[in-house]
Formats: structure tokens, sequence, C-alpha cells
């Protein structure tokens, strides 16, 4: 069984582990320890849930993309739509997870890095929810480039802390919000936004995002009575994907996951480290990673921020050399088409990033041929992309 | 002379060692070897050379800088390891620097390069005792030693763990955090290094915090050794006499009584 992994040293396979700081270890084991309880402590469970229902909005549509599904000429086309989750992407799904984690563990202070600012307006929103102070780490290029999800976190009571050191983006936003966990571990729960970092992070995050795989194999079968025939979703870190994918690991359908492509593979231009990378140590954990020779981790591009990220989620590397997940790239153009072609046929503007899912989709679907179902999560929503979209068509 | 003998050197003349460190590459990779020369001149007993990494979590903003300088000055593990190669500094060499870079060179051929370098110990803060089984079998039969880190949220058991482990020297991070000058050292740390002798011989190096002599004499009583990184980082950046610096700081590892005594 695939779903039994990591192993309780936090392995796939070759990757995962815990390569921090001595100082963050103790708190490790303890995290560890505190979900293991957490999650069969039965009052934390229904309140989990009570959130996702009612707050959150779970569960999320299935979706048939009739009119897209028609334009394509090819496999049945359905959208999981995260976009609809509150606050508009999946992030919301582990910071409620994680922030009722910290105040099960008796931990008010909550720090966060972001990207985008997706997953940092998730962990606020969460925050603001159940009463904890928020600091959000975020790149200085980054809080210039979303300064719309800056003034979202502010207003949701959070404090963003501009990080200028390093590439000034997410890669050096979770470099800050380590050494802050380890400056403040003894009152302070880092909410990771991705299946990254030490175990048992990449477990955990995993576990709170897996609900969108679990619901999708509902409401396929209520709907069409078999499961689809392949799921596509976007992998940066990962969250979205391993979400989705995880109830269908042990099942006979093809899975896809899609990285960042950026200005193409060929270019030093992207951001796909299972496509080109190598392996190596980021962020606590071993996993595939894109650097130079001498090892020194490299600078990403994609247009799609949530995705660049020279790292990506250990569980991933190991379905990737295991073989049971295929991973390819759609490059930037790619994304910012498939944007568009959703936008005008469907009326749902997606996020650049799950816009990297669904263009690989649209191609997989032709190549499928009728008959068959592709799953596609549309992760989140687009409207924080606008100003890029406008900018590069 | 060993890690190990220059411990007991000091011992039997009632010092502590001082273990000044500095980022290789910092400014310049000819000026920080000049660097390293000096402070192991003028009162370094182990010297520790910081090998640059992209994303160092373990270090504060001082270090962090003087790695991004080192990078973009082209300086990477191996030329560090082959201009140290052409030095000899008299003292024990102590590399540190994070597993991405030293993992990616290779481990057999790390081990040998860092003996053709005269260095004889090696630091990796992110490199838990849990995940160092084939790093200490490597660096063993290197004859490397392998030092370990405790933290003040070390368990015990961890602390009796790591202890087992550590070879040359164990290094007690005085505070919780990162690395970087702070004003005071932390209040728990004489029980905490009391807790740590209770279980193991191994000498105590001192690190994280500390900046200035006071600090240093303070830690004759506790520790065996007292490392000094952010404060040299910062004097090189302004240019101050390093010699003095070293002297100074080396002074404050003596036992002034018997100085007194014998002037």
């Amino acid at each position: 069984m695939q779903t039994a992994l990591p192993d309780n040293r936090g392995y796939f396979g070759a990757f995962g582990g815990r390569y921090v700081p001595e100082t963050l270890m103790s708190a490790l084991y303890e995290l560890d320890d505190a979900y293991q309880r957490f999650k069969h402590d039965g009052p934390s469970q229904v309140r989990l849930k009570s959130l996702l229902d009612t707050f959150v909005g779970r569960p999320t549509p299935l979706y048939f993309a009739e009119r897209l599904t028609a334009h394509v000429g090819g496999a049945r086309i359905l959208l999981k739509r995260e976009d609809l989750a509150h606050t508009g992407a999946h992030k919301i799904n582990n910071a409620v997870g994680q922030v009722l984690l910290a105040n099960f563990m008796g931990k008010s202070r909550i720090i966060a890095e972001t990207g985008a600012g997706q997953h940092g307006v998730a962990t606020a929103t969460a925050c603001a929810l159940l009463g904890c102070e928020c600091h959000v780490y975020m790149g200085s290029e980054d809080t210039k480039r979303q300064r719309m999800n800056v003034f979202r976190m502010e207003l949701l009571g959070a404090s963003v802390i501009s990080v200028d050191s390093g590439s000034k983006t997410l890669k050096d936003a979770i470099n800050e919000a380590i050494r802050d966990w380890v400056t403040n571990v003894g009152t302070t729960h880092y909410v990771i936004g991705s299946v990254v970092g030490p175990h048992p992070y990449p477990m955990m995050v995993r576990d709170f995002q897996s609900v969108i795989g679990s619901e999708s194999v509902v409401q396929c079968l209520a709907c069409y009575e078999q499961l689809p025939d392949a799921v596509v979703a976007c992998v940066g870190g990962g969250s979205n994907a391993i979400g989705i994918f995880h109830a269908f690991l042990d099942e006979e359908v093809e899975l896809y996951g899609v990285e960042a492509g950026g200005k193409g593979l060929h270019t030093p231009d992207h951001a796909a480290p299972l496509a080109s990378g190598s392996v190596g140590v980021l962020h606590g954990a071993r996993s595939y990673l894109m650097a130079d020779d001498d090892a020194q981790v490299l600078s990403t591009h994609s247009v799609s921020a949530g995705l660049d990220y020279p790292g990506v989620g250990p569980e991933h590397a190991y379905l990737k050399d295991s073989g049971r997940v295929q991973y390819f790239a759609a490059d930037d153009q790619e994304a910012l088409e498939a944007l568009s072609l959703l936008s005008r046929i469907e009326g749902i503007i997606p996020a650049l990033e799950s816009a990297h899912a669904l263009a690989y989709a649209i191609q997989l679907a032709k190549r499928l041929g009728k008959e068959r179902t592709v799953l596609v999560n549309l992760s989140g929503r687009g409207d924080k992309d606008l100003d890029i979209v406008r900018n590069a068509v | 002379m060993t890690i190990s003998q220059t411990f007991e050197r000091l011992r039997s003349q009632d010092e502590i060692a001082l273990i000044p460190y500095m980022t290789a590459g910092f400014p310049t990779l000819r000026k920080s070897i000049d660097h390293l020369e000096t402070v192991a001149r003028s009162g370094g007993d182990i010297i520790e050379v910081g090998i640059p990494f992209s994303d160092p979590v373990a270090d504060g903003p001082t270090i962090q800088y003087a790695s991004q300088v080192a990078l973009e000055n082209g300086v990477t593990l191996a030329k560090t390891l082959d201009a140290l190669s052409h030095v000899d500094l008299g003292k024990p060499l102590v590399a540190m620097s994070y597993l991405n870079p030293l993992t990616a060179y290779g481990m057999e051929r790390l081990f040998d390069d860092l003996r053709a370098a005269r260095v004889t110990g090696l630091i990796i803060p992110d490199l838990p005792a849990e995940e160092a089984d084939d790093w200490q079998a490597s660096a063993e039969g290197a004859g490397i030693d392998l030092v370990f880190l405790i933290a003040p949220t070390s368990t015990s058991q961890r602390i009796k763990h790591i202890a087992e482990r550590s070879q040359g020297f164990l290094y007690y991070v005085s505070i919780t955090g990162i690395t970087g000058a702070r004003s005071a050292l932390a209040k728990s740390l004489p029980d905490r290094l009391a807790e740590i002798r209770k279980v193991t011989d191994t000498p105590i190096a001192v690190g994280f915090g500390i900046s200035t002599p006071e600090q240093v004499r303070s830690l004759r009583s506790y520790a065996d050794a007292a490392v000094v990184g952010s404060r040299i980082i910062d004097a090189v950046r302004r240019e101050e006499n390093l010699f003095d610096l070293i002297k100074d700081l080396k002074a404050a590892t003596r036992n002034t009584h018997t100085a007194r005594h014998e002037d």
C-alpha cells in the first residue's frame, strides 16, 4: 500500500526525514506526538469537520466542464472546484487544520510563510477565526507583486514581515520563518503551507488536504458510478496534488503532476525540480530540488508565484521514482492560454497555478479520447493573478 | 595537534579554548585565508571555517550576509578546500557547512579533500544525530571529528544520545535562536552545562551569541571553549584590527588570578 507512508522516521522511500538544527528537533517530536493525539481526538475531529463544512464551504463541487470538453473534443473533463473554498484556494483546508492543532497544543502564536499570498491569507483567516496571533513571512519581491494580498492579511489582523535576504521570494520567506521558529519554538507553531519541510509536515499537510481526493471519489461514484481514468494537478510544493492524488493511489487511475515550465525546461527559467532537478536537502527534507553544480539552491521562475519554488514535497519525489505518478511541465504561455480559455468558455477564472494543470489536462483529454474521464484539481481562483495576466496578454 | 590534544593542553594551563569563526570567501577568498592566519596567530586555539550555502537557516543576519557575499564571489566548497590545502594554520581546523553542498560533493571525496586541507573536525548544523550514521562512519574512517550540537531545547534523552556520538567536542548552542551577537548569556547556561557534564567527559564549546571578552570570561567556570563568530565577521566588515580583537578575547580565556601572580 502506497498510502501507508511515511515510516516513523518520516521517510517516503529515500525521501523526507528531519534535517533541521538541533533546536527544532524536540519540537518536531512534540508536534508529531500532538498530531497523532489530535487525529484520534473525537472532539477535535468533530470541530475540524464542522469548520470545513460551515466555514470553508466543503464539500466543494465536482463540476463537469461541458463546453470545455466539447471544445477539446476528447475525454470528459471534470473540475474539482477548490477555487470555491473560502479565501479562494485549497490552502484553507490545511490552515484551519493546523491552527486548530496549534490550539490543541496550547500554542497561540502562529507563523507562516507565503509566496503569492494565498497560504498567508488562509493562515491569517484561520487565526482570525480561532483567535491566534499571526505573523506571515513574505519575500520583499512578493510583497511588491502581491500588494493586495498583503493588505488582505493585515485586514485579517496578521502582521506581514517583508524578507530582504537571499532571492527575496518564497524560498527565503521559508528560511526566515524557520529562523523565527528556532528562536520562539516554545510558544510558536509554524504553519507550513505545503507538503514540504521536515517530518511530520509532509504527512500532516497531506492528511489535511486529502479531503479533496476523498470527496472527489464519493462525488465521482455518485454522479458517474465510476472513478475517473486520470487525475491531473499542478505541483509547486505539491499540497493540492497530494491532496487529490491520495485517495486514488491504490486505485487503477492514472495520476499526473504538472510543474511550472516557466520559459521552458531548456532554459534556466523554470520551477520544475522533478522534471529536471537533482536530489538534495532543502528546508528540512531530502527531495528533488533545483541547485547549481555546487549545490547552491537556484532562484526559479514561473509566471505563477505559487509554483515558483526550487523544492518539492518528498512524497512527490517518492511517487516519481516509484513511477506511480508521472510528472510533466506546462510553461508560462500554456498556462496563460488555458487560463483565458477556461475564463471565456466556462465562466471560471482559474488561478495561474491551476491553469498549469488545466493546460496539461487538455492535451491529455485529446490523447485519451472520448468515453474516458479526466479529473482536474482546480486548486484556486484567478482574481489574485489579474494584474499578471493583463500585463502578459 | 588534534582537537583532543588541544583541549588537554589548555586544561593543564587552566585556560579554555577560543574558537574564532570565519566565513570562507568573505570578503574575498584570499582575504578570508589571510584573516584565518591572523586569528590563528593572535590567539585562536581551534579555528572554525564556514563554507557558504545559499540557505543557511541556523544563521543570523551577519553570517547570512557573509555567506551571500562569498557566494557572489563565486566561492565554493571545492575552491575553499583547495585554498586551505595551501596554508598551514598550525591549529586544528574545523569546517562548518550545511548538508546540501556537503552531500552533493560526495562523501568519500569530501573526507579525502577535508584531510588534504588539514581539516580535523566537521560541524553540520542541519544534520541531527538520528540522521548521521553514514556520516559518522565515513568521518571515523577519515579520522575527522564529527561535532554535534546540543540546544537549550534538547531533552535529557537527546543530550545523552548526542553526547555519545560527538567527537572532539560538543557544541552547546547557548541560546534558543540563530547565530549573532547578543548582549547577555542565557541564565540557564550553567545548569544546562552541568546537566551535560553528568553524561559525558567530552569537552563542551559554547557558541551562538558570544561576542565580548566578559562573556568569554564568564564561560571559564562552565565550559571548555568559547566560539565567537558574528562578532568577528562584523570586525572584518568594519575593518577593525582583527589581531587585537582576538588577542583580547583570548586573554579572557585565561585565569587572570594566576596571570597576576606571574607579573
